[in-house]
């Protein structure tokens, strides 16, 4: 099944995508925008403070979705051996890396306004920031090591470790006394607790971010591939 | 209209800051990915420049070889 997803057949399609993607992602985001800054409406208690929720919350759900991609792609790469599952690993941390940031300077300008202070020790600010850190860890091994098999298993552990994070930011408003509210959106269930003119802007910025991320995991895998190619040439 | 979207009732700053935070942070790292990108694939373009006839017959062979060359102009 894997053989058809091989790079050297996929490589037409990953090659000219982006082009499209970033168009597309261009189109979503002005819309996204529009409605998150103009259409929706205040908040009756947090006022238009309300509107950094549509930056800072897709940044902190899509983070948090390409950590787990990461840690199932290393788990994938052990258990099949298949080295194109590193290869999209290390083509979507960067995004990934940098929605974390995203989601912890967004959620420190949103935290002054709400809660009158720019950083609290609290159990979801802190654990979002471990992830940073795991991000930053996994980020920093592909560039210290230069052995292929060590620097796999090297990713693969840091990823496999740095997962045991995930359910604790999602569950940490459950579990401690945090700052943070409880979660407003479950998606195993309909109901939630914003109102439809919030949730549309929250979901077209969201949809912004995932072509966003789209667009630069293809661009990263491109970088990818042609290195390889360029060590084949080296090799000839 | 265009005042009150610029003060959003005192928090313009705050709400101003944190898309600004973001666009940026996405701008930096889309030509940051793109700059690599053609980076990598001016290398290629070289390396497979200096190839002699027989070796350069042997990498065009390969379909990703082709795509890559063709698409070393544009993203």
């Amino acid at each position: 099944m894997f053989k058809l997803f091989e790079p050297n057949k996929i490589f037409a399609i990953t090659s000219k995508a982006p082009k499209y993607i970033l168009f597309l992602f261009i189109v979503v985001l002005t819309i996204g925008l529009t409605e998150a800054l103009v259409l929706s409406p205040e908040d009756y208690k947090q006022s238009d403070a309300v509107r950094i929720m549509y930056v800072h919350v897709p940044a902190a759900w899509i983070s948090l979705g390409i950590f787990s991609s990461l840690a199932l792609l290393s788990i994938g790469s052990f258990v099949f051996k298949n080295k194109n599952f590193a290869l999209i690993a290390k083509s979507l941390a960067p995004s990934g890396f940098v929605f974390n940031i995203v989601a912890l300077v967004t959620g420190s300008i949103w935290g002054k306004p709400t809660w009158g202070t720019w950083w609290a020790w609290d159990a979801r600010i802190t654990s979002m920031l471990i992830l940073a850190l795991f991000y930053g860890m996994y980020l920093l091994a592909w560039r210290i090591y230069r052995e292929k098999e060590k620097v796999i298993k090297v990713t693969s552990l840091i990823a496999i470790l740095g997962v045991i994070n995930v359910p604790i930011i999602k569950f940490s408003v459950d579990w401690w006394n945090t700052l943070h509210q409880p979660a407003s959106i479950n998606i195993l269930s309909t109901n939630t607790a914003i109102h439809t003119s919030m949730l549309i802007p929250l979901g077209i910025m969201t949809a912004a971010f995932t072509l966003f991320s789209l667009l630069i995991f293809l661009m990263k895998y491109n970088t990818e591939l042609i290195k390889l190619k360029n060590k084949g040439l080296d090799r000839l | 209209m265009i005042n009150e979207i610029i003060s959003m009732n005192g928090y313009g700053a705050y709400v101003w800051s944190a898309f600004s935070f973001t666009l940026m942070s996405f701008t930096t790292l889309y030509f940051a990915t793109k700059l690599q990108l053609s980076k990598e694939r001016k290398k290629f373009a070289i390396k497979f420049g200096s190839l002699d006839a027989e070796k350069a017959r042997a990498a065009r062979s390969q379909n990703i070889n082709k795509e890559i060359l063709s698409n070393t102009s544009n993203i």
